[in-house]
């Protein structure tokens, strides 16, 4: 099967048969068939961006007068800067905060033994599994007694908390592959408990921290339905509420300025994505179950 | 009597004061505080909280003088519940307290300790604490207001705090689901479609993120970095963007419809329609999760040893061998595993099945459910459209129960669970 990976063994002579040129062509024609299913959508929500018209039903592909009128449309008819500041924001804070509670409790399970530390954790983890729609009632409430309803600080709070027990036990792994000697070598030499985390740890353990540094970055961009609920005034709203509500809403006529909205969110993101493609996949296979 | 068991009595009968004993005047103080405060403001307040909790309020909504009277059973719930939280953490205290005071009753130096020390020796905790305290305000109460809504009788349009107070109703909800003929079918029809979709969507998404690994990373390939930058983008853009242009691409006037008339066939209703809106979904996902599993895969491909196939050479195998005993095997062993979570991840799948249809097209025979409504896309529908909040709590306690032990099994095997193992 031409899947196979061949070895080369350099004593036979190369053949170049009939078989095996048109198993190459098999090969790359299947290949580009699956290029172009992935790529169609994308193509078509970028030619639609640049359509001069509004509706779906007069857009196309590839349309005959491009226009970049829509992209200026969102920032003059639009709040879309002011959803991008926000959302922005939001993922940058949660970032931050999310990487430093979940590093430091990570290094605390992953390094110290304390009563029912094991329970505890399974706890936790099999608890953040409960589908979480009716918490989100009881989230409602609770910012609200803490008058952080319409905030952007409750909804980063909300994001921070949240991550914890899953993220908490990826990164637990990873630390568990490093050393514990290095620790103790540190330790010999009178280092602290911090400072061996910040010096020692936090240094050998950078791959899972781009990781997770990356999803809560993104996690925000992409969250739709809690910032529905808690952030009700305009100049709070985020990027995927504005971006929603122009396709889905009762006067969905914004079709081609959500395509150009669109293409503006997810070209940062898939270009962050595809450069730090190497950190994604070992982050997910660390996670995922060692063979 | 020993020295340790005075100090644990002292500090059993009162926090301190074994600490005292112990000549630990600090942290004496500090336990002592904290039995003080609990004593003068926490009794009233825990008295309060527990009657909210039990009775979810007495007063009925009425005027007096013009103004509203009643008692709000929601935010009676919620404080009760936080009030649980906190004796919780003033029952661990009082317990820390007395082993504290038993661990130290027998030193015997007293060195004196800087501040540096105490910090560095109690370091986990410190470090923990904020952790703590955010898992149990954003993660564990929720849960349990959300598994307690399943007891009480909390729905529109009648039971709707504050107009009405709310009771508990034992296991009512529970036999309402299974028994009741309105809501037993749709909780049945709902919940197979939901196995049959993950299990499809998980199936189609794994064999076809396989099958794109094995294109790409076959020998006869060139550039492959640049083949799996383009099939990597559907896992790249932003899944929300792209549901949404998938969803307007699959629309009644979309251009799919446009390209089927251009080559002579119909337009085709693809999410109005409970055939098509099901084919679709799958269809869609797997666009989108088929990438996830090509890149994992590629990633075990190309671990794989190359003296395997060197041995295999000299042992004169075909490619076909190699392929059927080495690399397949391989790959299946490293990442079968994942079918677990992967089915576990789309049966809660509610972004594809939102963003595509909202569940649709409508079912008529179903409560408040489409057809290719899935069990948390319906708690969705029944918690924020429906205001079901009794029914849409007991479904979810089903749904967690089914992924709780998929996900429990899974974890067990992972590396995290099992170098725990090791150090204990």
């Amino acid at each position: 099967m031409m899947s196979a990976p061949k070895v080369v063994i350099p004593t036979k002579k190369n053949k170049i048969s009939i078989g095996r040129i048109l198993g190459k062509i098999v090969l790359y024609a299947m290949l580009i068939t699956s290029s172009i299913v992935v790529l169609v959508p994308i193509l078509w929500i970028i030619g639609s961006s640049l359509n001069p018209g509004d509706s779906l039903y007069t857009s196309t592909m590839f349309p005959k007068n491009p226009t970049f009128i829509h992209y200026k449309e969102l920032f003059t008819k639009t709040d879309f800067p002011i959803w991008y500041k926000n959302t922005l924001k939001i993922a940058f804070a949660n970032m931050i905060l999310s990487v430093i509670l979940t590093t430091s409790s990570s290094y605390v399970f992953s390094r110290f033994k304390f009563k029912g530390k094991k329970q505890g954790l399974i706890t936790i983890l099999v608890l953040q599994m409960f589908p979480s729609f009716l918490a989100m009632t009881a989230l409602y409430v609770l910012l609200m007694q803490i008058n952080l309803l319409n905030t952007h600080l409750g909804l980063i709070l909300v994001y921070a908390g949240g991550q914890i027990p899953y993220n908490t036990w990826l990164i637990k792994g990873y630390f568990d592959s490093i050393p514990k000697s290095l620790d103790e070598a540190a330790r010999v030499d009178g280092a602290s408990n911090f400072t061996t985390f910040t010096k020692i740890i936090l240094p050998l353990a950078r791959p899972i921290i781009v990781f997770i540094a990356l999803t809560n970055f993104i996690g925000p961009w992409m969250d739709f339905i809690f910032p529905t609920l808690i952030l009700r005034t305009a100049e709070k709203k985020t990027l995927a509420m504005g971006l929603f509500a122009m396709v889905t809403g009762q006067t969905n006529t914004k079709f081609t300025t959500f395509a150009a909205g669109a293409i503006l969110v997810a070209v940062p993101i898939t270009l962050l994505f595809v450069y730090l493609q190497k950190h994604i996949i070992a982050g997910l296979s660390s996670g995922a179950v060692k063979g | 009597m020993e020295k340790s068991k005075k100090a644990m009595l002292l500090s059993l009968l009162f926090m301190g004061i074994g600490q005292f004993y112990n000549k630990q005047y600090i942290k004496g103080a500090i336990y002592a505080l904290i039995e003080v405060i609990t004593l003068i403001f926490g009794i009233p307040y825990f008295k309060k909280s527990i009657w909210g909790l039990v009775t979810l309020g007495e007063v009925k909504f009425h005027y007096v003088n013009g103004k509203a009277v009643f008692d709000h059973s929601l935010f009676l719930m919620l404080q009760g519940i936080i009030a649980l939280l906190i004796l919780a953490i003033i029952i661990i205290a009082y317990i820390s307290n007395v082993y504290d005071a038993k661990k130290n009753a027998n030193r015997m130096e007293y060195k004196k300790t800087t501040i540096h020390d105490v910090l560095d020796r109690n370091f986990p905790f410190i470090i923990l604490a904020p952790a703590a305290v955010f898992v149990m305000f954003i993660v564990l109460f929720p849960i349990i207001f959300s598994i307690l809504i399943a007891f009480t009788d909390f729905s529109g349009p009648y039971h709707l705090p504050p107009r009405a107070l709310l009771n508990w109703v034992g296991l009512n909800n529970f036999k309402d689901l299974f028994k009741l003929e309105i809501w037993s079918g749709t909780f049945y029809g709902v919940f197979v479609w939901t196995v049959i979709w993950a299990i499809l969507a998980t199936v189609t998404t794994y064999f076809v993120g396989l099958f794109l690994a094995l294109l790409i990373n076959s020998n006869e390939v060139k550039f492959k970095k640049f083949w799996r930058s383009i099939i990597i983008l559907p896992y790249a853009v932003p899944g929300f963007i792209s549901l949404l242009v998938l969803r307007l691409m699959f629309s009644g006037p979309g251009p799919i419809n446009d390209w089927l008339e251009a080559i002579g066939l119909q337009r085709v209703g693809w999410l109005t329609e409970p055939g098509p809106a099901k084919f679709v979904l799958v269809l869609v996902n797997m666009w989108l999760g088929a990438p996830y599993f090509m890149a994992l895969m590629s990633s075990v491909l190309t671990n794989i040893s190359k003296e395997l196939y060197e041995s295999a050479d000299i042992d004169g195998a075909t490619g076909v061998q190699k392929f059927r005993f080495i690399t397949l095997p391989m790959v299946l062993y490293a990442t079968a595993p994942l079918l677990i979570t992967s089915f576990a991840f789309n049966f809660n799948n509610f972004n594809i099945i939102y963003f595509l249809a909202d569940g649709g097209p409508v079912n008529p025979e179903y409560q408040y459910a489409g057809h290719t409504d899935i069990l948390i896309s319906w708690i969705y529908k029944l918690t924020l459209n429906q205001q079901q909040y009794h029914m849409a709590s007991v479904v979810s306690i089903i749904i967690f129960i089914i992924i709780a032990s998929i996900s429990a099994y899974s974890f067990t095997q992972t590396r995290s669970f099992k170098e725990e193992d090791l150090i204990q």
